[in-house]
């Protein structure tokens, strides 16, 4: 058994013509909190949408617990997502069910647990989150920081092996961004688990995680643990990390220069 | 000139190509759907709820404009038949009318806009909010778990409505003809009795509502699911859901009826 439960060698996607990722390589160990960071649209949801299967790569392998999931047919693919879970950006809580169905609903369909022993599940994954009282509540009733926490208590409810969360600090208030960042932190070391977080909220991060990996245009910038992140000479990660306004990513759109614009030269 | 021409043949063909092209992505769907129905059979509780969904909330508008529908019927048709002496042939008239065209075809109507458009608005704001991904990351396919049961649910209803949009209809027209207007009630009913038959009259008329519940169904579920997963990307395919199937529900009507009532009666 690798020490890495997810491997990725030299994947490359694209997405018609455009190269969305390309030569991503990237290990995440067992137990471990594992970011990838970058700015919006530098394709680290794709990435997280290659290695749960719902798209396939161009070139490269993604291996989840030594299986290749681009190889895999769908009901291979199913089998295995059994064992992974993912936390979306809002939640994607099932609006026309209760905050208990919806974290019943895996145990409903994959197994065959008693109502009783369901109920038990249920309550033990909601009380990890903070929200057993909040169990009768719908979905509408929520405020996205509790959605949020159902939204990961759900995730779980199978016990995977593999957490995989798109953007969980985006929109977030302050305590609630620091109650989602130690949520993922405890339920990783509990339950066992190996976590991937897709995010663009550094300082939150870098709190939680073991290893940084940073995207920028499609291909790996800079990899390294929360000190050598922080520490790192690079400017593009030097920016991120402290949110400067110009760098390698310009504050300004490709344009023609600002005197030719108004036409003030030849 | 010739620049413009070319430039409008372009358009219209493109136009082509991606009408022809959606076609066949809402066949393949259909297919689809019908491969993975077997769950919706399984747990039939599923197609239950969708039944009630679709069928029940809209039994109000359906019966309401049933109702009114049978009783301008009524009116009209007693209005021309008192010309030629013939009042008793209003229940005939009124019954034949709801059960071959109207009862099937105003239902058809009034169900695409009340259950199509709000399937079209589920299924889309199900995608846009990712619950349709969250489906499939729980290693659950969506159109065996969303789709089918939508699917059967609506076109088991469909036929019901147009029934009971026709029995209201009967009733309304038995309101305005017989309570207010004094036809013979005896004459009413045996007339209608006598001259509606049950195979040319009433199964044509449910296997048209049925055809109809499977087009309404089919174009409201392809329209949420390939709708972009934006607000304006939702409300444009369910504007586009309620205008399709009342279209066509009005062509197939012309075609089925073309097949159906030829040299009848």
């Amino acid at each position: 058994m690798s020490d890495n439960l997810v491997q990725i060698r030299d994947l490359s996607f694209t997405y018609g013509d455009r190269m969305v990722l390309q030569g991503i390589n990237l290990n995440a160990r067992r137990g471990q909190v594992v970011a990838i960071m970058g700015n919006s649209g530098c394709g680290k949801t794709t990435l997280m949408r290659l290695i749960g299967g719902q798209v396939r790569p161009s070139a490269g392998q993604i291996l989840v617990d030594g299986i290749s999931v681009g190889a895999l047919e769908l009901h291979e693919l199913y089998d295995l997502r059994r064992r992974m879970g993912m936390l979306f950006q809002f939640g994607a809580l099932f609006t026309d069910m209760t905050v208990y169905d919806n974290v019943a609903f895996q145990l409903r369909e994959h197994t065959d647990l008693s109502e009783p022993m369901i109920r038990d599940l249920v309550l033990m994954k909601l009380q990890a989150v903070g929200l057993r009282g909040a169990q009768d509540l719908m979905p509408s009733e929520l405020s996205g920081g509790m959605a949020r926490r159902v939204a990961l208590a759900r995730a779980v409810a199978l016990d995977p092996m593999l957490m995989m969360y798109d953007e969980p600090f985006a929109g977030l208030d302050p305590i609630s961004l620091g109650v989602i960042g130690n949520l993922i932190r405890r339920l990783t070391d509990t339950l066992g688990m190996t976590s991937l977080v897709v995010t663009h909220d550094i300082q939150e991060s870098l709190k939680i995680v073991d290893y940084v990996y940073f995207i920028s245009e499609g291909v790996i910038e800079a990899e390294g643990t929360p000190a050598e992140i922080k520490a790192s000479g690079l400017p593009y990660v030097h920016q991120f990390v402290h949110g400067e306004m110009d760098g390698p990513v310009p504050f300004h759109y490709p344009s023609p220069t600002y005197l030719t614009d108004l036409g003030l030269t030849q | 000139m010739m620049e413009g021409l070319a430039h409008g043949l372009r358009k219209l063909g493109a136009r082509v190509v991606d009408a022809v092209w959606r076609l066949g992505m809402a066949s393949r769907f259909l297919v689809l759907t019908l491969i993975y129905s077997g769950t919706s059979f399984r747990r039939f509780q599923l197609v239950i709820k969708e039944v009630f969904n679709s069928g029940v909330l809209s039994l109000i508008i359906i019966l309401v404009s049933g109702l009114f529908v049978g009783m301008v019927l009524g009116l009209q048709g007693y209005e021309t038949l008192q010309t030629y002496g013939s009042e008793e042939a209003l229940g005939v008239l009124v019954a034949l009318s709801l059960v071959r065209e109207l009862g099937p075809v105003v239902a058809a109507l009034l169900f695409a806009s009340r259950a199509g458009s709000a399937i079209t608005a589920e299924i889309g704001l199900m995608k846009a909010t990712e619950q349709l991904s969250a489906l499939e990351m729980m290693a659950l396919n969506p159109i065996a778990r969303v789709i089918a049961p939508r699917f059967w649910g609506a076109v088991i209803s469909m036929p019901m409505l147009a029934a009971m949009f026709s029995a209201m209809g009967v009733f309304g027209g038995y309101l305005v003809g017989v309570v207010l207007l004094g036809v013979d009630e005896g004459a009413f009913w045996s007339q209608m009795q006598a001259a509606v038959d049950f195979r040319d009259d009433i199964v044509n008329g449910i296997i048209k509502s049925a055809v109809f519940g499977v087009a309404i169904t089919l174009i409201a579920l392809f329209e949420g699911y390939d709708a972009p997963p934006t607000a304006e990307g939702v409300s444009r395919a369910t504007t586009r859901t309620v205008v399709t199937s009342s279209l066509a529900i009005l062509a197939l009507d012309f075609v089925l009826t073309s097949f159906m009532f030829r040299g009848v009666g």
